[in-house]
This record gives C-alpha cells, sequence and structure tokens, in this order.
C-alpha cells in the first residue's frame, strides 16, 4: 500500500475541495482497501465520505433516494426496500458476508472492480489495471468471466449482486460534479463497455461523486433475485437473475430482467423484454428469451457452462414468477 | 495521525500512519492480539471485531476513519473470558485450533443483534420478519466467518444454546 | 527415570481399564480452550517488542533467473533496514520429517511465486510497500508446468503387480474402467504461516506456526548454518496446519537470517497470497481405475495407476494408492504410480495424504461397480474385505471396517434408501444417498515426553505440538489417569523444544505417538510411587491424589518430598509394523439434493461411523471427525486451485477465490465412534483419528449426486457446471 494523504471532509463541497487527481473517495472501504493493499489502486489521496449525511434513505417522489453511503445491511433491512423492492433486498442479502455488508456502501457497490484475479495480480498485464498492457485471462483460466460485453481488450466481469438488481429497478444515479451541479443518470447508461479501454468503467467524470441512488415508484409484482454459486454463501456469483414480472389475465403484462455473472457489465437486454411482453408464459418462449439473451455470447474456453446455467436459470425462474 | 477511539470501554489516542487498519492498530499498537489476521482482505472473517455494535471486518478498515468510534474486540466479550457464549464454545468444543475463534465470537454476538432487530438474511423465507434463530438462518448468517478445522456443528451448538438460555435475546426476538 | 518402549509385540494387557481415576475415554473440554475463547492464546505473530522490525517476503513473478535491479533505491525507502537477498532463503516449505534444509536459493525462480527476498521496515506498512516496489526481473526459462507436457517418472518401489489385471477384466461378469481426477488443494489452514526470530548472538529463539518442531529446529539450524543446539523454536499454539507446516517454512527462515542480520527481533507473516504458493500444495491427481468383479460383487482384479505432480528435488510424492494395496480382496492386481516433475509450487502432505484423494476415487469406482452389478453398496464393501494383507499376507492388527459398515447403515437408515437413482425428488431438487468406505494407515513414530510430579500437580512436557487436535486435552487425560490426579491438577506444557522431542503433529501419529510416550513416563512415576510404598505398580491404586495398596493409604502429598518425582517416555516404532498390517477403518454416508435447473449441491446430512482404536477424549476426537467429513465436502464439491497454464502459477491464490466450505454448507454431522482396542498398537490401544474423515468422505457425496439425479462427476469438485454437464437429458 502506497503512503497516501488522509482527508475527512465534513462537508461534501470540502470533499470537492480536496479532490485532485491521483484522489479517490472511500466510504466502506472494502473493495477499495483489499486493491489499495494490493497496490492495484494506489491512490496518493484518500477523501473520506463516510460522515457527510449521505447515509440516510427519504421519500423520493413516488420511489425511494437511497444515500451514496447507506450500507448495504442497512438497504437490505429497511423495511421500505423489503416491502416494495423485494429484489433489491434479497440481492444484497445475496451478497458477501454480514460483515461485509456492514461497511459496503451503496455507491462503494457500485463501483466495485471486478474480481478477474489477473486484475488483482500486479505481476500480469491487465488492461483494466494498467491501460495498453494486454489481457492475461485471455489465453489464461476463464471460469470467472464475462461471455457478453466483452472485447479482445478484457473480458472481466461486473460482480456485484445490488447493481443487478438495481438495474432491473431501473434506478438513477446521482452524481454531484466537482463544481457542485448535480446530475442524474440511468442505471443503464451508467456503465460503460470495456471496448479498447476497460480502465474506463463509468461515466463519471474526474472529481465526480456518487450521492445517491434514486428508485423509482414501486413495481409491484412478483420480485425474485437468484444466484448460482461454487458454494452456499459467501462468493460471488456464477450467474444470477434479477427479475420483476407482473400478469395480467395470465400473460405477462411487464417484466424486467436483469444478469450477473454473464456480462461485463449488470446485464440486461430489452430485446428479451420484448420478446416476453404480452405473451403467455410457456417453456418454449422463456428459452426463446435466453436464445436472445446469449445471441451476441462470446463463450471462450471455460466459460461454456455459463449459456447452459444462465438459459436454464431464465427458464426455472420465469415459469416459477409466472405460475 | 492522531486518532482516538474507545476499545473495550477504555479510551484510546494514537498516532498512527493512515495505512495501518483497525486490525493493525488493536495488534500492534494496542497490543490486543485477540483480533486474528488470516487473509487480511476480508475473505475469512478471523479479524471480525464490533465497532458500535456492528461486526466487521477490521482488516479492511484502516484506524483513522474510526476516530470516535467505540470498538469491541474479543477482549472485551466478557471481564473473564467466560460469558455464557465463551463457555459454551469451549462446552461444545466450537473451535480446534481457535484462530477463527475470537472472529466467530465477535460475529456471534452480532448475529444476537442482528436477530432481535428483525433483520433478514438470505435464507429468511420472507422479508418480513421478525426472524427465529434457526440453524438454517444461524449457518448463513455465519458464513462470514470460516473455520478450516471446520468446527462448525460445535460453532452453532454453542450459538445457539447460549440464544436459548439467555432470556433477554429470547424477547428481543420475538 | 527413562522407560524406553519398542512396539515390537501386541498389548493385550489393557492397563488404561483398570485404573482409578477415570478421565481417560471422557468427554472433557479442552483446557486450551478457555484461552482460545478469551483471544489470550500466543500464536507465531502475537509476541510484541518495541523494537520488532517486520519483514515483507517477494515473490518471483516468472520461472526463470531472478534479479533486483532497483535493491539500491529500496533500501533507502522509509523505514526500509534490509532488503534480504540471502541465498539461504528456501525455496519451499521442507517437506514434513525432512530434517534439513530445503532447495535454497533466491537467484533462479523455479516457479512462479518463490519468494526471492525479504524487505525488512520498522513498520509492516512499510515493509509491505518497500516490498511492492522492489522489481523482480525474470531472465525467463521454458519449463513444463503441465502434468502431461513431460515423461513421468515411475518410481518402482510404488508398484505393484500381482496376477493378470487384463484378464480378469475381459473374464469379468461386471467391471469398471474409469479416469478420476482431483485438482490442487491447499490445507488453507486459518492462520498463515508466521515467524517471529530473535537473535542474541549465539542462539536463535524462533516462535512459528508449525507442526513438528523436532524436525523443524534441525531444518532451521540447517537452512542457517547454525548447529542445532543453538536453536530453540517454540509453537505453544497453532492456526491449524494440515500437513502444511510439517516443514520449516520461508518465512521462518527468512525472518531468522534477519534478525541474525539486524540484530534486531524480527516478524515475517506470509501474505495469504503466499501461504497458497510457498508452502506444499496437494497435488493434482489423475488416476485411472480398473475394477473386475464376479457376478456376486466380489472382486476379481483391481488396478488404480496415479499421475502425481512436483517441482524437481521434491522427495514427496503423493502416495495416491497406499489405501489400494489393502483395502480390498482381489488376487489380480496393478498398482502404480507416476511423478511429473513439473513447475508448480512444491506438493507435500495435506491432510491424509494419498487415501484423502486415492480412497475418494476408488470409492466412486466401488459406486459405480455397485451400480452395475446390482449389488447394494454397502454388501460390496462386506464382501469384498480382506481376511489378510491382500499383497503381503500379512494379518491384520485389528480391522473394524465390518462394524463400521454395519453400525453406520444402521444409524443412517440406509436400508430406506431407493438404489436407483433419480427416484426422489422436492420440487427442483433431486434427493439421494450415497456411501463411501474409509481407510487409512495407522502408524507411531518416535516421540518421548517427561511428566514432573510435584505435591501440588503434575507437568508434563513435550516439544509437541496442538493444531487443534487436542494434544492439550488428551495428555493432561493420560497423565491424569495414570497419576490419579483430578485434570485440573494436570498441567500440560507443549510446543517448545527446551522439552522433550514428541512425535510433532502429522500423519495423525500424534496422540498415539506422544500419547503413549505421556502414557510411559506416567508409568515410571507410578513405579516409584509403587516403590515407595513398597508395592509393584500393577498392585498400585491412585486416584483423587491418593495411593493405595492393599490395606496402605497414603496421600501423594505425603508420599513426594519436596523434590518431584519425574518420568521420561520414549517409545519407538518396532518389529510390530513389520509383522502386521494397521490401518484405521470406517465408513461415510450422505444425504443430497441437487438442483436439476442449477446443478448446484447441497449436503443435507452426513453421518461417520470410525474404528480407530481406544477413543481417548470423544470430543475432540469428534471434532476432528468433524474437520475431516467437511473437508470431503469441499473436496467433493468446491476446493479447487486452478493453474495457470502458461506459467503454472496459483491463479485463485485467496479465500475468495479457492472456496473453502463456509458454515452454510455444512450440514448437522453425525460420528459414531466403533468399539475397538488394538493391542499392536501399544500400551493404550489407541490409533490416530486426525485424517480417517476425510478418507473417502467426499466419495460418499459424489455417490449421493449420483443416486440423486444420475450425474456421475469423475473430475472433481462437482461444481455446479459439472454437475449440469453430466446430467442425463
Amino acid at each position: 500500500m502506497k503512503p497516501f494523504d488522509y482527508q475527512r471532509p465534513d462537508t461534501l463541497s470540502g470533499a470537492h475541495g480536496a479532490a485532485r487527481d491521483g484522489a479517490t473517495f472511500i466510504a466502506g472501504g472494502t473493495n477499495l482497501i483489499d486493491l489499495m493493499k494490493l497496490e492495484v489502486m494506489a491512490p496518493d489521496t484518500l477523501i473520506d465520505i463516510s460522515r457527510l449525511g449521505l447515509d440516510r434513505i427519504v421519500p423520493h417522489g413516488d420511489g425511494l433516494h437511497v444515500g451514496a453511503t447507506v450500507t448495504n445491511s442497512d438497504l437490505a433491512a429497511d423495511m421500505r426496500i423489503r416491502r416494495d423492492y423485494p429484489v433489491l433486498a434479497r440481492a444484497l442479502l445475496a451478497g458477501a458476508s454480514g460483515q461485509l455488508r456492514n461497511k459496503a456502501t451503496t455507491g462503494g457497490n457500485l463501483l466495485q472492480r471486478t474480481r478477474c484475479p489477473y486484475f488483482y495480480d500486479t505481476a500480469t498485464p491487465c488492461n483494466k489495471r494498467s491501460p495498453g498492457s494486454g489481457c492475461a485471462a485471455l489465453g489464461g483460466e476463464m471460469r470467472n468471466h464475462a461471455v457478453l460485453g466483452t472485447s479482445e481488450h478484457c473480458v472481466a466481469l461486473h460482480p456485484s449482486d445490488m447493481a443487478v438488481a438495481m438495474r432491473a429497478l431501473d434506478v438513477t444515479v446521482e452524481v454531484e460534479g466537482a463544481d457542485g451541479t448535480r446530475s442524474e443518470t440511468a442505471l443503464d447508461d451508467f456503465y460503460r463497455l470495456p471496448g479498447d479501454r476497460p480502465d474506463q468503467e463509468t461515466t463519471l467524470d474526474a472529481g465526480d461523486l456518487i450521492t445517491g441512488v434514486i428508485l423509482p415508484a414501486p413495481f409491484g409484482g412478483r420480485q425474485t433475485y437468484r444466484k448460482v454459486r461454487d458454494r452456499a454463501s459467501y462468493a460471488f456469483a456464477l450467474v444470477s437473475v434479477a427479475a420483476t414480472v407482473r400478469m395480467e389475465n395470465d400473460r405477462i403484462s411487464n417484466v424486467a430482467l436483469a444478469f450477473g455473472g454473464i456480462g461485463t457489465r449488470p446485464w440486461r437486454d430489452p430485446d428479451v423484454e420484448d420478446l416476453l411482453t404480452g405473451e403467455t408464459p410457456t417453456t418454449a418462449l422463456f428459452e426463446k428469451a435466453g436464445d436472445i439473451l446469449m445471441k451476441d455470447a462470446v463463450l471462450r474456453e471455460g466459460l461454456e457452462f455459463k449459456d447452459t446455467l444462465v438459459r436454464r436459470l431464465l427458464t426455472a425462474t420465469l415459469t416459477e414468477m409466472t405460475q | 495521525m492522531k486518532t482516538s477511539f474507545t476499545v473495550n470501554g477504555s479510551p484510546f489516542s494514537i498516532d498512527l500512519d493512515p495505512r495501518v487498519t483497525l486490525l493493525d492498530a488493536l495488534r500492534d499498537h494496542l497490543n490486543l492480539t485477540g483480533s486474528k489476521k488470516g487473509c487480511d482482505h476480508g475473505q475469512c472473517g478471523a479479524c471480525t471485531v464490533l465497532v458500535d455494535g456492528r461486526r466487521i471486518n477490521a482488516c479492511l478498515s484502516l484506524a483513522v476513519m474510526h476516530d470516535g468510534d467505540e470498538i469491541t474486540t474479543v477482549e472485551g466479550l466478557s471481564e473473564d473470558g467466560r460469558s455464557p457464549l465463551q463457555s459454551a464454545f469451549v462446552r461444545h468444543d466450537g473451535m480446534q485450533c481457535g484462530y477463527c475463534t475470537p472472529g466467530q465470537l465477535c460475529s456471534a454476538t452480532a448475529v444476537f443483534r442482528e436477530i432481535a432487530e428483525g433483520w433478514p438474511s438470505h435464507v429468511s423465507e420472507t422479508l418480513d420478519g421478525p426472524y427465529a434463530l434457526t440453524r438454517e438462518e444461524l449457518a448463513e448468517r455465519m458464513s462470514g466467518n470460516i473455520c478450516r478445522c471446520s468446527c462448525y456443528p460445535g460453532i452453532n451448538a454453542a450459538i445457539l444454546e447460549t440464544a436459548e438460555e439467555d432470556a433477554g435475546y429470547a424477547e428481543a426476538a420475538e | 527415570m527413562t522407560f524406553d518402549l519398542k512396539i515390537d509385540e501386541p498389548h493385550p494387557e489393557h492397563r488404561a481399564d483398570g485404573l482409578a481415576q477415570g478421565v481417560l475415554e471422557q468427554d472433557n473440554d479442552r483446557p486450551d480452550g478457555w484461552l482460545k475463547v478469551a483471544g489470550t492464546a500466543t500464536y507465531a505473530a502475537e509476541e510484541q517488542a518495541d523494537d520488532m522490525l517486520h519483514g515483507f517476503l517477494v515473490r518471483a513473478p516468472k520461472i526463470g533467473a531472478v534479479s533486483c535491479p532497483n535493491v539500491d533505491d529500496v533500501r533507502a525507502m522509509e523505514g526500509v533496514r534490509s532488503v534480504l537477498r540471502d541465498p539461504r532463503m528456501i525455496r519451499n516449505a521442507a517437506q514434513g520429517t525432512a530434517n534439513e534444509a530445503p532447495a535454497q536459493g533466491v537467484d533462479r525462480a523455479a516457479y512462479v511465486g518463490q519468494p526471492v527476498a525479504l524487505v525488512v521496515a520498522e513498520s509492516f506498512e512499510q515493509a509491505r510497500h518497500a516490498a511492492q516496489a522492489l522489481v523482480v526481473s525474470v531472465e525467463e526459462e521454458d519449463k513444463p508446468v503441465q502434468p502431461d507436457a513431460v515423461e513421468p517418472e515411475k518410481p518402482e518401489d510404488k508398484s505393484t503387480e500381482l496376477g493378470d489385471l487384463d484378464r480378469a477384466m475381459s473374464e469379468a461378469a461386471f467391471t469398471v474402467d474409469a479416469v478420476y481426477t482431483t485438482p490442487s488443494m491447499v490445507s488453507a489452514a486459518m492462520e498463515p504461516h508466521a515467524a517471529t526470530a530473535h537473535w542474541d548472538g549465539e542462539t536463535l529463539t524462533l516462535r512459528g506456526s508449525l507442526q513438528m518442531l523436532k524436525f523443524n529446529r534441525n531444518e532451521l539450524a540447517d537452512s542457517v548454518g547454525l548447529d542445532p543446539k543453538h536453536v530453540r523454536v517454540l509453537a505453544p499454539y497453532v492456526g491449524g496446519g494440515f500437513g502444511s507446516k510439517l516443514g520449516i517454512s520461508a518465512d521462518c527462515v527468512a525472518a531468522a537470517l534477519a534478525a541474525m542480520e539486524l540484530k534486531q527481533p524480527v516478524r515475517v507473516v506470509q501474505h495469504r497470497r503466499n501461504v497458497f504458493e510457498v508452502n506444499t500444495r496437494r497435488s493434482e491427481t489423475r488416476q485411472h481405475i480398473r475394477l473386475a468383479a464376479d457376478t456376486e460383487g466380489r472382486l476379481t482384479g483391481l488396478g488404480h495407476e496415479a499421475l502425481v505432480s512436483n517441482l524437481p528435488e521434491e522427495e514427496f510424492s503423493e502416495p495416491v494408492i497406499q489405501g489400494s494395496h489393502f483395502a480390498y480382496a482381489a488376487s489380480n492386481r496393478t498398482l502404480g504410480m507416476k511423478v511429473a516433475r513439473i513447475h508448480r509450487s512444491a506438493a507435500g502432505s495435506v491432510r491424509a495424504p494419498g487415501e484423502s484423494v486415492g480412497v475418494t476415487a476408488f470409492e466412486v469406482a466401488m459406486d459405480e461397480l455397485a451400480q452395475a452389478a446390482g449389488v447394494d453398496p454397502v454388501n460390496l464393501r462386506l464382501r469384498n474385505i480382506p481376511e489378510k494383507d491382500p499383497e503381503s499376507g500379512k494379518p491384520f492388527s485389528s480391522h473394524r471396517l465390518e462394524a463400521a459398515l454395519r453400525q453406520g447403515a444402521d444409524a443412517f437408515g440406509w436400508s430406506h434408501r431407493h438404489a436407483a437413482p433419480r427416484q426422489q425428488r422436492e420440487g427442483e431438487w433431486w434427493i439421494g444417498t450415497g456411501m463411501a468406505a474409509a481407510f487409512r494407515v495407522n502408524m507411531v513414530i518416535e516421540a518421548e515426553a517427561r511428566i514432573s510430579l510435584t505435591r501440588d500437580g503434575a507437568t508434563v512436557m513435550s516439544d509437541m505440538t496442538d493444531i487443534g487436535t487436542g494434544s492439550y486435552a488428551i495428555f493432561g487425560q493420560i497423565a491424569a489417569e495414570l497419576l490419579g490426579l483430578p485434570l485440573d491438577r494436570i498441567d500440560a506444557q507443549l510446543g517448545d523444544t527446551r522439552f522433550p522431542p514428541g512425535s510433532g503433529s502429522g500423519g495423525s501419529f500424534g496422540a498415539a505417538s506422544t500419547g503413549t510416550a505421556v502414557w510411559l513416563a506416567g508409568m515410571e512415576i507410578r513405579k516409584q510411587i509403587a516403590d515407595r510404598l513398597g508395592c509393584s505398580e500393577a498392585e498400585l491404586t491412585l486416584k483423587d491424589g491418593k495411593a493405595t495398596y492393599a490395606n496402605k493409604r497414603a496421600s501423594l502429598r505425603d508420599l513426594l518430598s519436596d523434590e518431584p518425582i519425574t518420568g521420561h517416555g520414549h517409545v519407538e516404532p518396532g518389529e510390530a509394523a513389520e509383522k502386521v498390517r494397521q490401518a484405521t477403518f470406517g465408513a461415510h454416508f450422505a444425504e443430497v439434493a441437487v438442483s436439476d435447473v442449477t446443478g448446484e449441491v447441497c449436503v443435507r446430512r452426513m453421518l461417520g461411523s470410525f474404528a480407530a482404536g481406544r477413543i481417548l477424549n470423544p470430543r475432540t476426537a469428534t471434532s476432528q471427525c468433524h474437520g475431516g467429513m467437511t473437508w470431503g465436502i469441499g473436496m467433493a464439491l468446491t476446493e479447487e486451485l486452478t493453474h495457470d497454464r502458461r506459467d503454472g502459477h496459483a491463479v485463485n491464490r485467496d479465500l475468495a477465490g479457492y472456496h473453502l466450505p463456509v458454515n452454510a454448507d455444512v450440514p448437522p454431522l453425525e460420528v459414531h465412534f466403533v468399539e475397538e482396542l488394538d493391542d499392536w498398537a501399544g500400551p493404550m490401544q489407541a490409533k490416530g483419528i486426525g485424517e480417517l474423515g476425510i478418507c473417502g468422505a467426499g466419495a460418499s457425496i459424489l455417490n449421493a449426486v449420483y443416486n440423486a439425479c444420475g450425474a456421475r462427476v469423475r473430475d472433481m469438485p462437482a461444481t455446479p457446471d459439472r454437475v449440469l454437464a453430466a446430467l442425463p437429458s
């Protein structure tokens, strides 16, 4: 861990004032400190935003505003989230451990870095860690890597459970820029595909600070988050799905599906939802949805199983939710 | 950097390199070596301590970020090291090598409170609560504390027995 | 006074049954438990000293000739006191019982991850950063890293060729001929390897996380170039070992060298990522198993040939077929080992080397035979129990497999099982049960212990370690039983080379070997007390601090002067090992649920039934079995160390990537002990229990997976993708 300057401003403007090249905001730190210990990340200034009062969940129109430093535990335990956004509570509870959820925050979770082992290994090339150095995962050992949204420069998976549920919920990310101006970005537009710059993971500009996440009015309907992993708990997803479904007259009237474990960002495909909307649920329909979801998948060696697994998960989840 | 916090009821004020984690501050600066370093990356739970009553991985937190916090380590769970929970761990052989034990004890202490406050878990049937501390609930909630000796049966028996016998806990859970 | 015993003959006198105190075999707390729950047990890195320096190991990023071009810059960094590039630093941990330095040197990396420098600084944070700043340049050498990339060695002494297996296979009513694979695995003890070294100009004192101190002292002395008499090693509490701490490790040698250079105490704790590379892993295995059986399922032929790997110069090779030599009768036998010399990190002992993976694969093959022959899997094992060692013809010292199978099957409710797969379903989950037999060689190794009896109580001393195994508990019980004292008047002091050399912890021999030394030391004291009372030792009754012979009765306080009575026990393996085949036996039963959607496997319950001689403390023994069974869950379902195909490095070398079973993976575990007193095991008739629980445990799970859903997984672990791939469509 490189030496760094630690600052703990009392106000948002103070946080912005401290921001400069080489500085990084820290809240829970569960991923950042992990990476700093390995010098995968080496900021020279840490700006502690954990005491800026961004830890509240308040009504926002018909929805909710979740402060950026609300912990994963507090968010999952909040009665409004449990009642109106169960898919989010379930996704949070499926992630990490009780200890980590007590520190990990909403904003930090959105920004957590990939768990690609080559990204974590400073002895190997990685375009995400060190742009232009190459990708050691390609030609190496792939299991927890992406099959959708990849490029020849990066196959790293987005590891979040929370963000998958948020993608299904159409949340908006609230950002305050270095100059104090606030903007809102739909989560759909927040994450970039790796392309030839896998180090640029989001649309955030330098100095931008996530101040919160806005949940739209409750969707109602049935909601679920299902995660498949190598052990029963405390492991990243092999594949996961966040689903919200409303039925009318035995037809699917509204559906949102987002996936973890397959994409370079939390994955959602509008074509899949278009296919399903208005249809009578059948296994054949769900299998067709799987075809659409995976039509552009690149199944590199070691990742072939994700195709089978995500299709089975999709069919089973929709079957259960439309019964 | 000057940092002040309370550990096990006693105030401390120490000058720290900001790189020092809460775990290393406890172990190497305050000589409270009960909290263990198993992985230093939040992947095992051996370093679990309570901060303002909530459990965290002390290895993944910078000490300077805890200015003003109240921290409880295994050394602070009881005066004599023989609280009902600690005694139950010995009785049920909830440890072999003992290295994960302080983290298990701190984690279990927090689980009692999380259950009492009605926090759901991944295995909860519904999100409504309240929740009883069943074996399945406990196993999920304690899964952030790895025990390679694999004393999970003894650990769980000790925690469940303590929960049953602690009336205060039982009332809170209802 | 010393009581020397070489185990040449059986010990049919069951003296333990006639002793009066009644604490042996009792379900007692482990006395060290109180320190562990209070957080006051002192592991290797707990020691504090104001002038303590901190060392951080630096790894080679590639295989080849190593240089560090910026070493002077790093030496000038804040707080840095030394960048050690000493040729005496070791390449990897020594193998168990090596008793000498392992391969040494920092100029050439034989594998990715080899320690090539130690950076020492005033604080841990400074040392870590400086270690990361040290540039390690490697002139890369092209070395094989895949087991099938080289022509393997074929050690002749490890093979058996009896009869004609090919013919037996062609004439058999039923056969199995399949290949099973297990991946590299690691011990992953919760305490990372760590050392604190002090040098006073003459004596090196090292607190380490080590299992076998009498060997470790010699290995350390040989590594750094000191006479062993100037080396003291302490390890009173060890945070797990499972084989990875059998031999001296890189942190110990580097810390010692740094302390000697800087004349200040130095602490080196291996980073968890180092732990995966620098210490020995369990070799991956490829096992070709052939079974030939008659119409009743009686084996006529048996083949078990395995390929494992290790680095050049390492003597150890995973003894995969060790259990197959004696597990089942069959007159036509082909057993053999191949060792590929490749440049992955060193392979060595991990809990139950050999049988852990060998029995597991073999017991899956036996399940396949049971299925093919239409014989109940328990009956198949019963039908193939050999009357004597099937290769040497030696009698078994004791053989309780049948009892273990029958008791286990009864307790589990095996008779209610569906013989055919895919018969029981709950929603998307297939439910099934499976079983496997357990086998593990048993051995005693040389050990010494001393007991000192004073008016206040007794102290047991040995350099024996307690790595979670329960040494403190059972040595206290043995001494208390022999000396007729309540447990709270016994103090066991372990883990210090100033005490008599015990066996060390490993190979399940600790309790029986050092325990027997404690027993002998206690006997020696009994003789001295009997002398004072004017009777023979056998006539003496000692209970609650009182000695009784006929109508004479005296308290130990009165019998003792101010001088303590000491007894020294010394046990050695003898001709028994030549005269009989000695092993421990057991049976595993498991019930699983398998998701038809995702291939996830959930173990719903496990039961183990074990025969390991006299059980000295059922509680600590049960905990050991829980451990073994849970390791079986890991082997069957979750654990796999992945090596990069290009340079062999361990890819998932942390506890997030290498999946140890967590609490939620482990169902209620039921343990039963089969009554057994093995007279050939020494005066206590006790054998080892620390490893039996893992041998075959994974097979019971994999066989249950097959019974549940029809997926036969032969490549471990059975992760969801592998189960899905094997699922009948």
